[in-house]
């Protein structure tokens, strides 16, 4: 394999119609790693996994997935990859066991009966191994997709928003399951929006209409954004958002609650924006490293007003 | 706020509007099937045909034969196609349903004539389906009288004010007291399976994708054909159970007589369940729900009905008809139906409605694995 990377792609460009929907997109993700995709609605991330796991052909570039070259091979890949498509995709009017079963034998998989059984106990379902999957909560029925996903024995999962929609315990329980099976020597590449999963990952991806804006890991995605971020608590901040946020240096106000994130990418300027409103009673300033949110929120910022399907 | 508001329903009128004219399929359909039924029904069903395929079989040539074929195809509803030379080639034109009719001139006729014998004429007629043949059954009792009487001069001159110079014995075939049911029973099991299994694979696969499983059946490694042999099976197991059911009925409950052999008819049940089953996979591959699936549906199952020789005399159709007809598989199940079970043929007879129903489901289902998407291109 191509220098022990589980993915190894360049150029992938996809358009529907005439709208470009992922552009010249490269990454090459080391075995054993996990990597976050990130990126507004209609960013390509989706796109970019189908093109990864043979479910879209690109219109340009080339590549590989598990050494198997994404054109050609997607036979190969198919057997070795694991997708869990952002919609629950496996039979509600099945049971967890029927599901699992079917899948199974999909794959053509020796110790079959074996492997469901060990999935199912793993789940942790073994007693309602017999119901319906439809049944199953949102955090289940995601539990049970990712079961499904894995029970071959993958190389490489590739998870398009698992967890949407999937309350705080259930999701830090599946991300302690992936970070689990990245420590067997699975390759792992999720897409998401929440903050949080992101910084669970080992490197990050941000994907804007097509293309990748940033990379790398969390905090040095944060430093090379050349943002500056200003921390104000206390009060009203919400008044003070409103009278901030079209002073010029100024790029970015948000409120989170009783803080306020003020930022903009030059310094001087900032400051300078600031100065006014710093003595006002009450609040509490301070200069700090924008979040993880703030830098996509600026980078998203020249796309803004660009319109997606 | 209370009370009846148009604006709101201008609203819901407006976006019903709207949505009307996005589903073209819908849309479609409201136009499509008035004029389709109007079509058929207007000009297609014809439950009085004409020009009947006859066959002859005559013994005696003679000045007398000469006139009373002419007098046949000139009433209108027989159309000699076929002249045979034995009893027994005549027999194997009926009974594969090549010919409507056959017509036999025995031996010394126009002696027996000349001499005042009142010889007889034999016509056998397919009547398994007994409304095809009844008018042209009713039209050659009136020849007697009439139609020698430009032949019948000098000597044979007193022959004219008899009242028929000869007899015309009618032999009604397959289904000798015209009983509807006879036709109908076994017709339907055609007409069923062409709905339910039709329907049931087109929705069977357009649900996968209506639901998103289809996304997830893509990203496995399976091939389309494994995809739909693994579909069409278990239907194919169902269909069986849905004529046995149907043939049950029909022997116990209708009295329809079953003279051909039972594996004669599940080898082309096989084959007709398949083809059938292949049109709704094709179906699935273009709808893009499950309403669009049922629709289309109803589209093929409409002239499966109307032009396969189920609800009216297949050949009292117009040629154009007729060539729709000829494509549908219904069209030749219904004959390969009806002749194993009415007429006691054997597969070897009913060849010329097989290989077109073969010819179909190997195309159909061609068709089929090109469209089915690998992707999700």
């Amino acid at each position: 394999m191509s220098g022990g990377l589980a993915i190894d792609v360049s150029g992938l460009t996809k358009k529907f119609g005439s709208r470009t929907v992922v552009k010249d997109f490269s990454i090459q993700v080391p075995k054993g790693q996990v990597w976050g995709f990130l990126g507004p609605n209609g960013s390509g991330k989706t796109t970019t996994i189908r093109m990864l796991c043979g479910l879209l052909v690109p219109d340009s570039g080339r590549g590989k997935c598990l050494g198997y070259d994404i054109r050609t091979e997607s036979a190969a890949i198919k057997r070795n990859v694991g997708y869990m498509t952002q919609r629950f995709s496996f039979y509600e009017d099945l049971s967890i066991r029927e599901n699992l079963d079917f899948v199974a034998r999909i794959y053509e998989m020796k110790d079959r009966g074996e492997a469901v059984d060990k999935a199912i106990a793993q789940l942790g379902l073994t007693k309602r191994q017999g119901q319906l999957a439809g049944q199953l909560s949102g955090g289940w029925k995601q539990r049970l997709a990712l079961a499904a996903c894995i029970l071959h024995r993958p190389q490489l999962l590739l998870l398009d928003e698992p967890t949407a929609g999937v309350d705080p315990q259930a999701r830090r329980e599946f991300w302690e399951e992936i970070h689990m099976l990245a420590a067997q020597g699975l390759t792992v590449l999720v897409s998401t929006h929440y903050m949080d999963e992101a910084e669970r990952c080992d490197r990050i991806v941000y994907l804007a209409y097509g293309t990748i804006l940033a990379r790398g890991t969390v905090d040095e995605v944060i430093a090379n954004s050349k943002l500056y971020t200003w921390i104000v608590t206390g009060g009203e901040v919400r008044d003070l958002a409103r009278e901030l946020h079209d002073k010029p240096g100024i790029e970015q106000v948000s409120v989170f609650g009783i803080t306020l994130h003020i930022s903009g990418t030059d310094d001087a300027k900032l400051e300078k924006a600031i100065e006014p409103y710093r003595n006002r009673p009450g609040f509490t300033w301070t200069k700090s490293h924008p979040s993880l949110e703030d830098v996509f929120i600026h980078l998203m910022g020249p796309f803004r007003e660009q319109v997606t399907g | 706020m209370l009370g009846i508001s148009f604006g709101r329903i201008a609203a819901v009128f407006v976006k019903e509007l709207i949505q009307m004219r996005r589903d073209r399929l819908t849309f479609a359909m409201i136009i499509g099937i008035p004029i389709v039924q109007l079509v058929l029904f207007g000009y297609a069903i014809n439950s009085d045909p004409k020009h009947l395929p006859t066959a002859l079989n005559v013994q005696d040539n003679s000045v007398f034969t000469r006139s009373l074929t002419a007098a046949i195809q000139n009433t209108g509803y027989f159309r000699i196609t076929n002249i045979v030379h034995s009893e027994g080639e005549g027999e194997k034109l009926l009974a594969s349903g090549g010919v409507a009719f056959l017509l036999t001139v025995p031996p010394q006729f126009s002696r027996a004539l000349a001499r005042g014998d009142k010889p007889s004429l034999l016509i056998e007629a397919d009547a398994s389906d007994p409304s095809a043949a009844a008018n042209a059954m009713a039209a050659i009792s009136q020849l007697p009288a009439t139609v020698f009487n430009n032949d019948l001069k000098g000597a044979l001159r007193p022959l004219q004010a008899t009242a028929a110079p000869f007899n015309v014995v009618v032999h009604r075939r397959y289904n000798p007291e015209g009983i509807t049911s006879y036709n109908v029973v076994p017709g339907l099991i055609g007409v069923i399976l062409t709905m339910t299994m039709v329907l049931i694979t087109a929705l069977a696969v357009t649900r996968e994708v209506e639901r998103g499983t289809m996304e997830n059946l893509l990203a496995m490694p399976l091939q389309p054909f494994e995809v739909m042999i693994g579909k069409i099976a278990p239907y194919i197991v169902m269909g069986y159970i849905q004529v046995t059911v149907v043939i049950v009925a029909a022997l116990l409950l209708f009295g329809v007589p079953m003279l051909g052999s039972f594996f004669d008819l599940s080898v082309a049940l096989a084959i007709f369940i398949a083809a059938n089953l292949s049109v709704g996979f094709t179906i699935s591959t273009i709808a893009q729900n499950q309403l669009q699936a049922m629709q289309m549906t109803f589209f093929f199952f409409l002239p499966s009905i109307l032009l396969s020789g189920f609800m009216f005399p297949f050949r009292g159709m117009p040629a154009w008809a007729q060539v729709i007809g000829e494509v549908l598989p219904n069209t030749h199940f219904m004959r390969i139906v009806r002749g194993i079970m009415l007429k006691g043929s054997g597969l070897a007879d009913l060849f010329g409605d097989i290989w077109p129903l073969l010819i179909f489901m190997v195309a159909v289902m061609a068709l089929a694995l090109v469209r089915y998407r690998r992707t999700l291109d």
